[in-house]
């Protein structure tokens, strides 16, 4: 149809075959010249750029009309070298580049890299009550939020657009939480080895209480949305089939395994920072669908809720003790306050450590500039964040830089589960099925 | 790694007067672990030995460290034991492959490590094989765990480790035609130094460390 | 471009330049470029109804670039990323604009390494940076304002011929950041 040569709206013939590339307005075109090629099955790329891929993920569909046959996943379009990047920067600098891999949850992230720090050191046992409380509390809050993009983009993807906006607004509650407890919306810094940066602010277990209570009135409006909605249940019910065979030998964790059947839940299993103390069930479901998934989540909502209101008695109870470990080589040295000129250090902190302690002043000025050392070793620490299993597995040299820190990011395993979900189904299947799996491509690509 | 690292506080060679100087602290051994590892380290031990004869060429250390127990595997016996853990003693998630480049041990430079979970047992162990850079070939465990596809295409792209088996060993997180391995050690981080007025801060690379 | 680049400069230039700027800013449209962090934040002022980014008539985001007037870079471009960037860039009809959300994708923010574009605008002209990681959704909302800005002052035709002249000679003239001195230079 085109009479001048347009880079985009030509086909042209290459060694696989004919290259068809699709600006508009020459569908016609297109199809009689689809229609004399002898070929049933055309391959059709799903690009980086796409509303519906959950990120830039590139999904290239082999499709015999409207049925896939073929999925192959391209990924890497946001590596980051993050992982090469915390071997020139100390250990708690680490921290700021760890929360930025899975980007949904910021906070799980820089757990699971604070613990398996804090294996190295051998402080484990020395971390203060509070701080695994307030951590713990945090976790939690990261997990709703996290699902509710999670429920929130997927709904979205399948064509629902008023799950967004109920998703959206309570992920803004907790993130105005977030802000008041670590002055930042997203990718916080907050957790770091030894403990956590600063405590919570007074007056936090009051404003938490009505948080909760605002949040479990809020969930009803997406769960009167969408369960039991036929559409949506059409679309999902049956789509992303995936047993627990498939699920175990790709190795994939989180509400996908939970989905068929098997109630594998690090936080029961192998509790860290104190899980074992709070009472909380492990949601399943049978059906081993993107429907089973949808369920998982929305009843893993209530059961943070619980966890959150446990937390915030323990906080109560807890009151006025540290937030970080005792050990002053480790511990970060900053006491922050809100003075006349922004966030600093509080005037007694400095106080102290001009005019009173030599040490203080020394351990302040070693550990900002130089940073602690952690003994030589390895260690690997798996916590259950909001998408699976994620494992930090990080090697000292004895020094005070990190010789190699590399996570086992669920979301990279999980999306390997693309093409036996999808092979087989329809093209508008695959979207809700890499909508199920929950991929954060930051925590993919790393 | 047995290094010896002198002084506390500061840099070697440079004007330390922390009074620190003069300490000399050796780095952990490198040596097996003795028995009794404690935990359920030893009966994994144990099954392993009794379910698979070869052990003790197989497996050239045992080191329990930190509470994790390491077995490291001679690479050719690598699949087999995979198998043994696998369907015998029940190892049936493996949770990725993970690389390490270590410059200093001529030999086996590239090392993979894979973490093992055990739902029915709620156990963890990690195995540990180590290849040479000259020779970076290790098997590949795809047909044990098919979830180390991409783990494993991973740390071909990252460290340059050819696993030989592989159903698709291509780049996975680099252009497909980048040249070099990024996560090895002597691959330069790539920074650039940031420019003010007036004056540049250096790359991340290239500012001072302390050791 | 069109009729309002024909005519000659004057009274009735300024009524077509300001009726054009009102009505391109109105309704821009951006294109679906969420790569990272900022993506999320770009979400919530999309749809969260606390900053909701329909004030401007733009929650249309358009998975089309053909339909696109705006393209908002959220999140670090990597390297494999950079060519597909381009690409949609490319596909955009005029007029467009480009907002580089973020300090990553204004200069590589915190990721200086072998991965990252350093700048987004290595790649595609930028119009607008917006530094932040993330930065808040009310931040991107006044980058927007700033171009509605920038864009109801548009200049057309003879007027836009001489505006491209200044800002090239002031391009060709300046100082290189690294020779400026002083901290306010």
């Amino acid at each position: 149809m085109t009479t001048t040569f347009d880079p985009y709206a030509s086909s042209r013939e290459t060694t696989e075959g004919t290259v068809f590339s699709v600006t508009g307005g020459d569908w016609d075109s297109l199809v009689s010249e689809i229609g004399e090629s002898k070929e049933e099955r055309i391959i059709v790329n799903m690009g980086p750029q796409h509303p519906s891929t959950h990120g830039v993920l590139r999904l290239v569909l082999e499709l015999e009309g409207e049925t896939i046959t073929e999925v192959r996943t391209g990924i890497g379009y946001l590596h980051t070298g993050i992982e090469k990047n915390i071997e020139f920067r100390n250990w708690t600098q680490g921290v700021t580049f760890v929360t930025r891999m899975d980007y949904l949850s910021p906070i799980f992230n820089e757990t699971a890299y604070c613990l398996a720090v804090e294996k190295l050191l051998g402080i484990t046992n020395d971390i203060p009550e509070r701080a695994s409380v307030i951590r713990v509390l945090m976790m939690e809050l990261n997990r709703i939020s996290s699902h509710m993009v999670a429920l929130g983009t997927g709904a979205l993807e399948l064509g629902a657009m008023g799950p967004m906006f109920f998703a959206f607004r309570d992920r803004e509650i907790i993130l105005d939480t977030f802000e008041e407890i670590t002055g930042l919306r997203m990718n916080m810094a907050y957790v770091r080895p030894g403990g956590v940066s600063q405590d919570l602010p007074a007056g936090m277990g009051t404003k938490l209480r009505e948080v909760v209570k605002t949040l479990r009135k809020n969930f009803e409006d997406n769960a009167k949305l969408l369960i039991g909605n036929t559409i949506w249940m059409k679309r999902t019910e049956g789509i992303g089939y995936l047993d627990l065979a498939g699920c175990t030998t790709l190795g994939i964790t989180g509400p996908v395994l939970r989905s068929a059947g098997l109630p594998w839940d690090l936080r029961k299993t192998q509790p860290y920072c104190g899980y074992e103390n709070y009472e909380f069930d492990v949601i399943t479901a049978d059906t081993a669908d993107v429907y089973g998934r949808f369920l998982v989540r929305m009843a893993e909502l209530e059961q943070s809720l619980r966890i959150i209101e446990q937390a915030i008695d323990k906080l109560d109870a807890l009151e006025g003790q540290p937030v970080m470990v005792a050990d002053k080589k480790i511990a970060w040295p900053a006491q922050l306050a809100l003075g006349a000129d922004g966030l600093g250090n509080s005037l007694e902190h400095i106080r102290e450590i001009m005019g009173s302690s030599m040490e203080s002043l020394i351990h302040h000025f070693k550990l900002v500039t130089e940073g602690f050392r952690v003994p030589a070793g390895q260690a690997y620490v798996a916590i259950e964040s909001p998408r699976g299993e994620l494992g930090a597995h990080v090697v000292s040299d004895g020094g005070t830089r990190p010789y190699r820190v590399h996570f086992r990011e669920p979301s990279f395993n999980n999306l390997q589960a693309t093409s036996a979900m999808s092979e087989g189904g329809m093209i508008s299947d695959i979207i809700g099925a890499v909508a199920s799996i929950d991929p954060v491509m930051g925590g993919v690509d790393r | 790694m047995t290094q010896e690292q002198n002084g506390m506080f500061g840099a070697a060679g440079t004007g330390d007067t922390s009074g620190y100087g003069g300490l000399v602290r050796t780095a952990a051994a490198t040596g097996s672990t003795e028995r009794p590892y404690g935990g359920y380290f030893d009966d994994v031990a144990d099954d392993l030995e009794r379910a698979y004869p070869d052990f003790a060429d197989a497996i050239t250390r045992v080191v329990v460290d930190r509470g994790e127990l390491t077995l490291h595997v001679k690479k050719s016996r690598l699949v087999e034991v995979a198998f043994i853990l696998r369907d015998k003693l029940k190892f049936e998630m493996c949770m990725g492959v993970s690389g390490v480049h270590y410059l200093d041990r001529t030999g086996a430079e590239l090392v993979a490590l894979y973490p093992l979970l055990s739902m029915t047992k709620n156990q963890r162990i990690r195995l540990e094989v180590a290849t040479s850079e000259l020779d970076p070939h290790i098997p590949s465990v795809v047909e044990v765990w098919a979830g180390n596809n991409w783990h494993e295409r991973e740390a071909f792209d990252m460290f340059g480790i050819i696993f030989d088996g592989h159903p698709g060993l291509t780049r996975i997180l680099m252009p497909d035609d980048w040249d070099g391995h990024p996560q090895r050690k002597d691959y330069p981080l790539g920074g650039i130094s940031v420019e003010y007025k007036g004056a540049t801060t250096p790359a991340p690379s290239q500012r001072r460390s302390y050791q | 471009m069109g009729l309002e680049d024909k005519l000659p400069s004057g009274v009735l230039l300024s009524t077509v330049e300001g009726l054009a700027g009102y009505m391109r800013k109105s309704s821009l449209w951006p294109a679906t470029f969420g790569l990272a962090c900022c993506a999320i934040e770009m979400m919530a002022l999309g749809s969260a109804p606390k900053h909701d980014i329909s004030r401007f008539g733009m929650e249309r985001f358009s998975a089309s670039p053909r339909q696109a007037d705006l393209m908002i870079v959220a999140g670090r471009v990597s390297q494999k990323m950079a060519p597909v960037l381009r690409q949609i860039y490319d596909q955009m009809t005029a007029p467009k604009w480009v907002i580089s959300m973020g300090a990553c994708a204004s200069s590589g923010g915190m990721f200086n390494n072998y991965a990252i574009v350093q700048g987004v605008d290595h790649v595609v002209p930028v119009d607008i940076y917006l530094p932040g990681c993330p930065p808040r959704p009310e931040q991107l909302m006044d980058a927007i304002i700033k171009l509605h800005t920038l864009i109801g002052d548009t200049k057309l035709g003879p007027n836009r011929e001489a505006v491209i002249k200044e800002v090239e000679l002031a391009a060709m003239n300046a100082k290189p950041t690294i020779q400026m001195k002083g901290l306010l230079a």
